[in-house]
């Protein structure tokens, strides 16, 4: 199979993976700002979202996009690291051209899982989960978002780590909006410079509205 | 009177393929700061030749930079840190007096060492073999503009064909990949008339060699464009993986 077995194939699916997620952080963010302009509106939202039979079908649809983006990351990475060879360079500098994250993709994809871990006790498992199950294991009612949202972000720390997990992400982001399309074979030499300032703004918006809640509640 | 420097190198020593090498520290004095990288090896050469010691393999051979066979991963950098030079180019006026240079052999799973700074890059021509060429004899050269080509396409063609398959591109980058050597030959032939006919095939082919050789799979860090001696860019590499994925979801 050319999707295992190539290298292109395996950054085919890489690339398509990492696309499908961008756009799922796209309606997660356009979603979240709801909470600052109507907690009502919000919370309607997570209500649709709840246990019904599409949110839990595109719930599954998503984590499998997740589960292959990181199961593959893992592949790549340890087929580089075996094919860069045991002796290392005593001596390596870096170029002024290439960009940091591009080099640290699987450092900066393991801080974001990690801290997603947290995102996920924080609300899916009081929300989605809570729902799903009945059971009950948060404070408020499972399709009452806002309220766990304003509860969480009454604390700063919780706010400051929010919005370093952001700032890992957009580090991630910006090589991979860009190396996505290259992967994907759209790109040339006119288009390269465009290409990169769509991932720039894709992925500074995308931040922007994400960190805009905590950043909200941390001046409210 | 010429400038003359004195330095200090730290050269990679290893007696075969699976001997354990190490750093060995030499003082170079008065060296001609005129001279090039590869001449004031060859002093170091015969000043151990003179002292009856084994001297330092390292591959040379046009010397004016278009073989490709020259390598060496000078403080850092492949081909050194002058932007689009090969090793046999650079020339010792670029180095500060005193100054402790680190030479380095490519290091990479698919490149193994031969002996000291010398690779064996035998995969590059095997991926060559795989596919890197035109199968039927395109004849003598035709007429000028009888097979007409556009500027731009031959501009993109010749600037693929530049690459000199000197490995610097895997040697610098943090995977491994050949990804821009690949990139840059089938590049080359899939843009023009005679070899359009195949890239299907031949991107199929040598992709399928590269990964059977060890090589890595390319992260887009761009350091390989960087460290190119012939700037070779990674658009071609969005080219290579346009014609591999086109080849696939034709099967």
């Amino acid at each position: 199979m050319w999707l295992i077995d190539s290298s292109i194939g395996r950054k085919f699916i890489m690339s398509i993976t990492g696309a499908f997620l961008v756009l799922f952080l796209i309606f997660h963010s356009l979603m979240n700002i709801v909470v600052i302009i109507s907690p009502e509106g919000y919370n309607a939202i997570c209500e649709f979202l709840g246990a019904n039979w599409y949110a839990v079908v595109g719930t599954i649809v998503l984590a499998a996009g997740f589960v292959i983006h990181i199961v593959y990351a893992l592949y790549l990475t340890l087929q580089n690291m075996r094919a860069r060879g045991k002796q290392r360079y005593d001596v390596s500098e870096n170029q002024k051209s290439v960009e940091w994250s591009s080099q640290n993709m699987f450092v900066l994809g393991v801080i974001v899982l990690g801290f997603l871990v947290l995102h996920f006790y924080n609300f899916w498992y009081k929300m989605q989960f809570a729902e799903l199950t009945g059971i009950q294991t948060g404070l408020f009612d499972p399709a009452n978002g806002a309220a766990y949202v304003s509860d969480l972000f009454s604390s700063w720390i919780y706010c400051v780590v929010y919005i370093v997990w952001l700032v890992a992400l957009w580090f991630h982001l910006t090589h991979g909006v860009w190396s996505a399309l290259h992967t994907l074979g759209w790109n040339n030499k006119t288009w390269m410079p465009r290409v990169k300032m769509i991932s720039n703004i894709v992925s500074t918006i995308v931040i922007l509205m994400f960190m805009s809640i905590p950043v909200y509640y941390l001046f409210s | 009177m010429d400038k003359t420097i004195n330095v200090t190198l730290k050269i990679w020593r290893q007696a075969g393929p699976k001997a354990k090498g190490e750093f060995i520290t030499y003082k170079m004095d008065n060296v001609s700061t005129d001279s090039s990288f590869l001449e004031m090896l060859d002093v170091l050469n015969e000043k151990l030749v003179k002292e009856h010691k084994e001297p330092v393999a390292f591959d040379h051979d046009c010397r004016e930079g278009i073989c490709g066979m020259c390598s060496l991963y000078i403080n850092g950098h492949p081909h050194g840190k002058d932007s689009e030079t090969t090793t046999c180019q650079l020339h010792m006026r670029r180095f500060k007096d005193g100054e402790t240079i680190t030479v380095e052999p490519w290091r990479s799973a698919a490149f193994p060492v031969i002996k000291d700074l010398m690779v064996d890059r035998g995969a590059y021509d095997k991926i060559i073999q795989a596919g890197g060429y035109v199968s039927i004899s395109t004849g003598g050269v035709p007429d000028a503009n009888a097979i007409p080509i556009s500027k731009d396409i031959a501009d993109e063609a010749m600037d693929a064909a530049t690459c000199i398959g000197c490995g610097a591109c895997a040697a610098a980058c943090k995977n491994g990949s050949a990804m821009l050597f690949v990139a840059a030959k089938v590049s080359q032939l899939a843009l023009l008339p005679q070899g359009k006919v195949e890239a299907a095939r031949r991107a199929k082919a040598m992709v399928a060699k590269m990964d059977e050789l060890g090589f890595g799979n390319c992260t887009n860090t761009g350091a390989c464009e960087a460290e190119c001696p012939k700037a070779v860019s990674i658009t071609h590499i969005a080219r290579l993986n346009r014609e591999f994925l086109k080849a696939k979801f034709k099967d």
